[in-house]
């Protein structure tokens, strides 16, 4: 499966190299990346491929949002079936 | 790649303005589960549940949980309990304890079904479940009960409106040392639907399938945030912008129910279009009435935002499920939404406005704390005026009334978690008495001359 990961937060040096050093680890394809700087706050958005993933893909987000807390952003890692349903007829 | 708006209006959805799916419920037929022998009919219940029902829960969380949408409620409806009473005769109350039994044994939040249908009258089991509710909800947790006591088609079973409010007092009674919490367990409904994920109402009528999968999705507080971004929209822009956005809800209602159903081999039933409030602030089906443009829930112009509000919510919703059931319109119960018990708390809502809100809307008088003094015929009263509303618009209404035993206008109940809590509000006291003790049967109305 696809999925969309977000990462929200105040910007600061190596956010890109965590989440995708964590994509690494877990064996999970970065396909396309967008993100924006927003006055100080950091946006990135991130579709993933996680077929490949070496865990579960609740333990998987659940380690990212963790990540994230530890260095105070919101990470979410999420199937991308929700927003193609939310927003595409 | 999806849009990075799109993208970011879904995580803030979830984030900031509590969009969640409010229930995964599955429906379980027990009609199979009837024996003669109460005691074998229990242990055939029990089985079957924990059999279909076992792994609803942790399915219901993965899904929660890979799709980020928080799953709130994992509830089970079963077949109205009073039909299996019929069968085997004895103490109903045994059937609530084996429903509760389940319903720990599975770990879902609520079980619904401990009902009667009784809108033409009586069946065997019928009376005897009804007489049995007090002492049902005050010794189980998990449990809710439902009687529906009219339907358009039937009329109204005035001898069960007369029941049901000596009922609802003694369920109150029963329950007294714990907040009343029995009486937010039992509604009495005219025309209940079959298929109603929501609590307490839900039940799993006769012409469901087996087993089945029903979904209530929630969402006020995405609705507001919608409106906050039109301020100057007038009331088409309204309209268009609570389509786009239940729309959007819906959706997500639909995709979990669809995924719930393909995972645990079951039939996809109904995904349910509602506005379902929680007391969490900025959840608040009032608060979207006061951004339409009221100063407060309750003002004179309320019935018509409702109206609106109502509408738009299915008009966008049934084009984003290919099934849509169950109750399907925003609620309004008062102890529930933060925005009502505020407007109750400074008088601007009261029950008679709560009633014409009722006319328009899902479901009905909801939620509503009375006070404990209140005899049993108003209670009565109230069920059949809230019934008769239904009656005549073919529409699903409900009373749950809440007497707050011991306790005065003034005072307030707490329930805590998503039952919440309120104000003791105040009922007219003119009795309805003789009216009530007439008993019999209020006619099925004409279903033209529609003025």
């Amino acid at each position: 499966m696809r999925a969309v990961i977000t990462v929200v937060g105040k910007d600061m040096v190596g956010i890109l190299a965590r989440v995708s050093a964590f994509c690494a680890e877990n064996n999970v394809n970065i396909i396309e990346v967008t993100q924006s700087i927003l006055q100080d706050m950091f946006c990135m958005i991130m579709l993933v491929d996680t077929r490949e993933c070496t865990r579960e893909f609740t333990d998987f987000a659940d380690l990212l949002a963790k990540l994230g807390e530890e260095n105070g952003l919101v990470i979410s890692a999420m199937h991308e079936e929700i927003f193609n349903t939310m927003h595409r007829i | 790649m999806i849009n990075t708006q799109d993208i970011l209006e879904t995580i803030s959805m979830i984030r900031s303005e509590h969009l969640d799916i409010r229930t995964v419920t599955m429906g379980i037929s027990l009609l199979d589960c009837a024996r003669s022998d109460i005691n074998e009919s229990c242990r055939k219940i029990y089985d079957k549940i924990a059999f279909r029902a076992e792994k609803l829960v942790k399915t219901s969380d993965d899904i929660a949980k890979e799709y980020g949408v928080p799953i709130i409620n994992k509830r089970i409806a079963v077949t109205p309990i009073a039909m299996l009473a019929a069968a085997s005769g004895g103490d109903p109350v045994k059937y609530a304890l084996a429903l509760e039994n389940a319903a720990q044994q599975v770990g879902v939040n609520f079980i619904g079904g401990y009902s009667a249908l009784v809108q033409k009258g009586f069946a065997g089991g019928d009376e005897e479940l009804i007489r049995s509710i007090p002492e049902a909800l005050a010794v189980t947790e998990h449990i809710c009960s439902s009687v529906n006591i009219g339907s358009t088609k039937a009329g109204i079973n005035m001898d069960a409106v007369k029941l049901m409010g000596d009922i609802v007092k003694q369920t109150a009674h029963a329950t007294a040392d714990r907040d009343c919490i029995g009486a937010a367990k039992l509604v009495v409904f005219c025309n209940a639907p079959d298929d109603n994920p929501f609590m307490a109402g839900a039940f799993h009528g006769a012409g469901e399938p087996d087993c089945v999968i029903n979904v209530g999705v929630s969402g006020p507080g995405v609705v507001k945030a919608a409106l906050e971004k039109i301020p100057e929209g007038d009331i088409t822009d309204v309209a268009d912008t609570i389509k786009k956005t239940a729309f959007k809800i819906t959706r997500v209602g639909q995709l979990a129910a669809y995924e719930a159903a393909k995972r645990l081999g079951v039939p996809f039933g109904i995904v349910d279009l509602s506005l379902a409030p929680t007391p969490a602030v900025g959840d608040s089906v009032a608060r979207i009435l006061e951004e339409i443009g009221l100063e407060n829930c309750g003002a004179h112009g309320t019935t018509a935002a409702l109206a609106l509000l109502n509408d738009a919510v299915k008009k966008g919703g049934t084009m984003a499920s290919s099934h849509v059931g169950g109750l399907s319109g925003a609620f309004i119960p008062v102890t529930e939404d933060e925005g009502m018990i505020a407007a109750a708390s400074a008088g601007h809502l009261c029950i008679e406005k709560l009633e014409a809100m009722t006319a328009v809307c899902s479901v009905g008088l909801d939620m509503i704390v009375v006070p404990g003094d209140t005899s049993p015929e108003v209670i009565s009263g109230v069920i059949a005026d809230e019934a008769a509303i239904g009656l005549i618009n073919y529409k699903t209404t409900a009373v749950r009334l809440i007497p707050a035993i011991g306790k005065r206008v003034g005072d307030t109940l707490n329930f805590g978690g998503l039952l919440g809590g309120g104000p003791v509000m105040r009922l007219n006291e003119s009795s309805p008495a003789k009216f009530i003790n007439r008993g019999g049967r209020l006619p099925a109305p004409l279903q033209s001359l529609r003025n």
